[in-house]
């Protein structure tokens, strides 16, 4: 039942592109995401991401702004819980990032919308996963309106 | 014997079908062999368990269906906690065995023939696992 | 004025497969800033680089994009190129359009499209870029090896012939590590002993190594050049310097229960004891679950009879706290746990035995001085059984998914061994495929088969049944699809190689990752094999991924290399990309110290003039050198005082708005 409902939310936002923008911890994830390509495993185009020394590194400001300027999805990856190359950067980035994430969800900002997951150098698979997993749940929801800044268009 | 040249086809609807049907991955085996060499109901196989694998490898369908391998396989899953490679076996014997059964006509078992077999004193519990194996 | 110079790379047809390089250019004529746009087969070549060079003097750029591969892969030659031509190297700037775009979509046109995205995002991030200079540290001249197997043994010793100071931390009592197990090597059979044990003794004799062994390396802080660590030199009860290695304790102990490690558990040794005859250092240790002394009290036999008197049963655990430029990891590999597998009956059958132990049985050394028999009666054995991939390849949560890569070759050692020892006895090999990729590999096991004779069978053993005298194996042999049945009196099976299990501790004490199969991982698979990602902490030998002999010391001499060129330099350039400190807005509320991994934020009070009075304010401080440059503080800051250089909060702001465009 839920792909055949899922058909419906794509036909009614025809033509509908997500746009989804990754924050990636430089040590972990954005190498995960280098394997990723290094072994040729495909994930939408939809997906951009941006560098940044660890994933503690993303200020709550970052995320805002993405869905203000007209992100559907905003996703923050780092390294696991104890592999963190700053030691605990990506402890502070679970806990700050828990808390945005009642934040967006009392603001009215789907669930799906916003993923933190931990992605190792060596897990381009899971990155890729990831990838997917995120924007097909994003392609469900539509495009994001509620942050938007009205006078930014995309 | 007479040998023919066999074409290897894996694009057949059968591979597919029978990757459906039992969700299990072909491509993992290794053909180690492990599975014959621990396989307690061989002695009834014409085609060895390892073999039937690669028979799949190379889109040798036709060959097992008439086998009398896939009718002989207890399910017992000592192959599959043996294999390093994690292939459910007994799950492509049962997907090789429904292929067979879901074409119109065919029955492994008669049920008419069911009171006679009980005379012979076969246990209850085989006639029973007989009717999920062998009748549509 | 920022004047954007943009280089989009082809990579060969890489990038220009699935990128329209055209459109991308098209795109990007019309960003302000952006003055020159260059396209070019491959700009990480000589050619390409020039044209960065050139448009950096000719065409007066003062911020470089280059639209190529990973920044982890040429982010420093570009940076270099741009040094090369004058300009700050910290105002280049990296768009990943290969790895993040080419590699992974099909579609051109979104290709191109995200292509043209990213490359306007760094634009984005390169107009802010600020010129950054790098602070200098000065570097420890000391290196730290953990674990003395070949791997540890070979890298101290090229770093102490280059002169420097090398700690060699094991924690056995002794070094040697598998390699002293082994009867011979493959694939030249010459002894194992006889080639490792004056590497030992070069190594004790060392006047540049100093040996911490039966220690552990218990804590690792600091960075590249200053690494502090604390390792625990566990009690030895003997002490090392009075101690004349003479053996009259081991030989008159009267607990004589345990089993010995180094024996692989096939013969017993004394509660005191050196783990083999030519250990290094040549001092026994007290294990104090067995020895009678500890756990009575009453015995005390080893003190009595010691002639100097060596014996301390009150020896307490020491921590030394040392300072080291690198560290090199090289704690090795472990056979895995075979309880798991019960068709091959290991732990229910003596005679079923593992490639190491197998080893053992066979050295003269050994606990049966060199003649093989059987575990259960002694006797000699007339048909061995050997089956490898046990747990190799082995997909299942019993194995590993991984080739193990040294079981082919020691199996076909093993059989060879067997075969030249005793003609009149039979091998026969089970195997799933025979993997001889190496110098004179495929040679010797061809030698094994045609002329030792030993059997090799494709296929594999289903269970071994233990029967009254013998095992019965059965098995098939894949190929003809024949059953077979054999009747061995000696089964070895061929176990899958693990990381340690402590490798997950020392990956976090050393702030270095693992893998899936819990191997450490190396800074890049093909470039970068001996660094890990922390810098100053390099990999030697199997606790890297499966190695043999040969590959493990031509690794632990790389990571010698990379080693001592961090030694040779008297400063190392810091990374520049560091937090800062705007003081005139810092409130002084301290949130960032507790942040701090690195404690590199400290508190200053600075004077400031207010109205014509001067008062004193509370600021937060960054030590430049310390700071690794997460970025963890720059979140924590309330009044947003505290910035990261190279990675500034208006940096990514400004990519996002570049990329939400």
């Amino acid at each position: 039942m839920s792909v055949i409902a899922s058909d419906a939310v794509i036909k009614k936002e025809a033509g509908f592109e997500p746009l989804i923008v990754a924050f990636c911890c430089n040590w972990c994830s954005y190498a995960g995401a280098d394997l990723a390509g290094t072994s040729r495993l495909n994930y939408p185009a939809n997906i951009k991401i941006i560098r940044v020394p660890c994933s503690c590194r993303v200020n709550a400001n970052f995320v805002l702004r993405a869905f203000q300027r007209g992100a559907d999805g905003v996703i923050i990856a780092g390294c696991h819980p104890g592999d963190c190359h700053y030691m605990t950067g990506n402890y502070y980035t679970r806990r700050r990032m828990s808390l945005l994430k009642n934040l967006l969800e009392f603001i009215g900002i789907e669930e799906a919308r916003f993923k933190i997951d931990w992605i190792s150098a060596s897990e381009g698979n899971k990155f890729a996963e990831v990838m997917n997993d995120v924007l097909a749940k994003v392609h469900q929801l539509g495009p994001n309106r509620k942050l938007r800044d009205s006078r930014w268009r995309r | 014997m007479l040998r023919e040249k066999i074409t290897p086809d894996t694009t057949k609807k059968e591979i597919g079908q029978i990757s459906e049907i039992s969700d299990e991955k072909i491509l993992d085996c290794l053909q180690c062999g492990k599975c014959t060499a621990g396989c307690p109901a061989i002695h009834g196989m014409d085609i060895m368990p390892h073999q039937v694998i690669r028979l799949l490898q190379l889109g040798q369908v036709d060959k097992l269906l008439a086998s009398t391998t896939i009718w002989g396989c207890a399910a017992c899953f000592t192959c599959l906690s043996r294999c390093p490679r994690k292939v459910d076996l007994s799950k492509i014997m049962e997907a090789l065995r429904l292929i067979v059964l879901r074409t119109k006509g065919n029955q492994r078992l008669e049920i008419d023939k069911v009171p006679e077999l009980l005379a012979k004193q076969i246990p209850q519990q085989a006639i029973v696992s007989g009717f999920r194996k062998y009748v549509k | 004025m920022q004047r954007v110079g943009v280089f989009i790379c082809w990579c060969g047809t890489n990038i220009s497969s699935t990128v329209n390089i055209e459109q991308v250019v098209a795109a990007l004529e019309n960003i302000p800033g952006v003055v020159y746009i260059k396209d070019y087969q491959y700009m990480c070549s000589e050619i390409g680089q020039n044209l960065v060079k050139d448009a950096i003097k000719e065409q007066n750029i003062n911020r470089v994009v280059v639209a190529s591969c990973s920044p982890r892969m040429h982010e420093a030659t570009f940076r270099k190129a741009a040094a090369a031509a004058g300009l700050n190297p910290y105002l280049v700037e990296i768009a990943n359009i290969r790895e993040h775009c080419s590699w992974v979509h099909k579609d051109k046109e979104a290709a191109t499209q995200k292509a043209i995205s990213l490359t306007r995002a760094a634009v984005a991030k390169a107009i802010l870029n600020e010129q950054l200079i790098p602070g200098e540290v000065g570097v420890e001249k000391r290196a730290l090896v953990i674990g003395g197997g070949i791997a540890g043994i070979q890298t101290a010793l090229d770093i102490a012939e280059a002169g420097y100071q090398v700690d060699l931390v094991e924690k056995t009592p002794s070094i040697g590590g598998k390699m002293a197990q082994l009867d011979k090597t493959f694939p030249t059979l010459d002894c194992s002993a006889c080639i490792l044990t004056p590497k030992m003794v070069d190594l004790a004799l060392n006047s540049k190594i100093n040996l911490y062994s039966y220690s552990e390396v218990t804590e690792v802080n600091g960075f590249v050049g200053n690494f502090e660590v604390t390792i625990n030199q566990k009690a030895r009860s003997i002490e090392m310097e009075k101690c004349t290695g003479c053996g009259i304790c081991l030989a008159k102990c009267p607990a004589k229960k345990a089993l010995s490690e180094f024996e692989e558990g096939l013969a017993k040794r004394a509660a005191i004891y050196t783990p083999f005859p030519q250990a290094v250092p040549n001092v026994p240790v007290i294990d104090r679950e067995t020895c009678i002394k500890f756990v009575t009290g009453k015995c005390g036999l080893c003190a009595k009879l010691c002639p100097t008197g060596a014996i301390d049963y009150e020896q307490k655990d020491q921590i030394v706290n040392q300072k080291y430029g690198v560290i090199i990891v090289a704690t090795g590999y472990d056979l895995i746990n075979l309880d798991r597998f019960g068709e091959y009956q290991y732990l229910d059958h003596p005679d079923i035995i593992t490639g190491l132990e197998f080893e053992r049985l066979v050295n003269a050394a050994g606990p049966t001085g060199g003649k093989l028999v059987r575990p259960s009666d002694q006797k000699q054995p007339k048909k061995v059984v050997f089956i490898q991939c046990v747990g190799s390849r082995d997909k299942s949560e019993r194995g590993k998914a991984y080739c193990s890569k040294i079981c082919c070759m020691y199996t076909a050692k093993h059989a060879m061994l067997l075969r030249d020892k005793y003609p009149d006895c039979e091998a026969y090999v089970f195997y799933i495929d025979v993997r001889t990729a190496g110098k004179g590999f495929e040679e010797f096991q061809r030698r094994a088969v045609e002329n030792y004779g030993v059997n090799y069978i494709k296929g594999m053993v289903g269970k071994i049944f233990p029967g009254d005298n013998q095992l019965q194996v059965n098995g098939v042999d894949a190929l003809s699809g024949e059953l077979l049945q054999l009747e061995a009196d000696l089964v070895v099976l061929a176990a899958a190689t693990q990381a340690k299990p402590e490798a997950d501790e020392v990956a976090r004490m050393l702030s270095i990752s693992i893998d899936r199969d819990r191997f450490f991982t190396e800074a890049h698979p093909k470039l970068r094999p001996v660094e890990t990602h922390c810098a100053g902490i390099y990999l030697a030998g199997a606790c890297q991924g499966p190695k043999d002999i040969p590959e493990t010391v031509a690794q632990a001499s790389a990571a010698a290399t990379k080693a001592i060129g961090v030694l040779s330099k008297n400063k190392l350039v810091n990374n520049p990309c560091v937090a800062k400190v705007e003081q005139a807005v810092c409130s002084g509320c301290l949130a960032c110290i507790k942040i701090c991994p690195y404690e590199a934020i400290t508190e200053q009070v600075i004077e400031e003039k207010t109205r014509g009075k001067v008062r004193l304010r509370r600021v937060a401080e960054v030590n430049e050198t310390l700071c690794q440059g997460c970025g963890g503080c720059t979140v924590a800051c309330r009044p947003g005082a505290i910035d990261l250089k190279g990675f500034s909060n208006q940096q990514i702001l400004a990519e996002v708005d570049a990329i939400c465009r």
